[in-house]
């Protein structure tokens, strides 16, 4: 099955992972592998299980994409990555794939990747009126606004985040903040102390 | 009024099962505001959802009460520094009796429920 992978994709970079395979194209190339993935007759990755992306902040090309599709012929599944910088836009796949139209709003949601020829690129997650997006690396956890009840106007109001509380991080690991993680039967800590 | 929205709901949903059976005090499910007394918040309240929850308590016919269940309802919880979250369910309407826990047990709610009742037969209010 590789080597018919190999042999449709010459520009590619294919490896095989025992569990599934991993093909790893430019950008300009993704609609065709998509599309050639899908439509050849051995092959038959005609399930599309997700379009998911993850944030490199330190890359030139900030964006990984990633679409996992599966063969129910052959009980095989396929993980196709792309690398996207931030002001690039990616071809929408929505026209071989139709599930693929929600997925694309999801990573253009919460990571602010354009999907060229996309029919309707809105929010999908987020609030109404959302600004930013929530999955970048840059982007605060607390987010930039929060909401009331505002009696005297009679509506939920938004305002800027205001914590009564300062975010707290307990990192046990570190000398510094004292006393070691040893739970009790906690056996992942002490694998990790090992090393 | 019941308002699950996460994991709290399904411990409201066993409180109304067979076991602890809130029938028998006289609370029954309602699905619409305009039949409802009371409201139960059950889990997260997230910023999309909170106008429809203050939707839904304008829609309720006086006299009201609001139960918070769970840490994230009462006070924001494990979500406290989430960017989509709502701090606490009384930011956005008035709440009567907190039920801690992440979550509650049903028998926790139910002891909530009852105590609501308390206070509600301590207090007149139709004299005011």
């Amino acid at each position: 099955m590789i080597k018919e992978l190999k042999s449709l994709f010459s520009e590619g970079k294919i490896t095989d992972k025992k569990k599934y395979f991993e093909i790893i194209i430019n950008k300009e190339n993704i609609f065709q592998t998509i599309k050639n993935l899908k439509e050849n007759q051995n092959l038959f990755f005609n399930q599309l299980i997700d379009i998911t992306a993850v944030d490199y902040p330190s890359n030139s090309l900030r964006f990984e994409i990633i679409y996992i599709l599966l063969s129910m012929v052959l009980n095989k599944r396929v993980i196709v990555k792309t690398f996207l910088g931030e002001s690039e836009g990616i071809e929408s796949i929505t026209t071989i794939h139709n599930s693929a139209n929600w997925y694309e709003r999801e990573c253009y949601d919460l990571f602010g990747i354009k999907f060229l020829n996309h029919p309707d690129l809105r929010r999908i997650m987020t609030d109404y009126n959302f600004e930013g997006h929530p999955l970048r690396k840059d982007f605060p956890l607390t987010g930039h606004t929060e909401v009331r009840y505002d009696d005297l106007e009679k509506k939920v109001i938004y305002e800027p985040v205001r914590l009564t509380q300062e975010y707290r991080n307990f990192d046990y690991m570190s000398p510094w903040e004292g006393i070691p993680n040893s739970l009790a039967g906690d056996d992942k800590a002490s694998e990790d102390n090992d090393e | 009024m019941t308002f699950g929205l996460a994991c709290c709901g399904v411990e409201m949903m066993h409180s109304y099962m067979s076991r602890y059976d809130l029938d028998r005090y006289g609370v029954i499910p309602r699905g619409s505001p305009r039949q409802s007394d009371v409201m139960i918040v059950a889990g997260t309240l997230t910023n999309k959802m909170e106008p429809a929850l203050r939707k839904v308590y304008d829609q309720m016919p006086e006299p009201r009460w609001v139960v918070s269940m769970g840490s994230c309802a009462n006070g924001g919880g494990y979500y406290l520094y989430f960017y989509s979250a709502v701090r606490g369910c009384d930011r956005i309407v008035s709440v009567y009796i907190y039920v801690p826990g992440c979550p509650p047990t049903a028998e926790a709610l139910v002891y909530g429920i009852l105590q609501l009742q308390k206070k509600i037969r301590r207090q007149n209010i139709y004299k005011s």
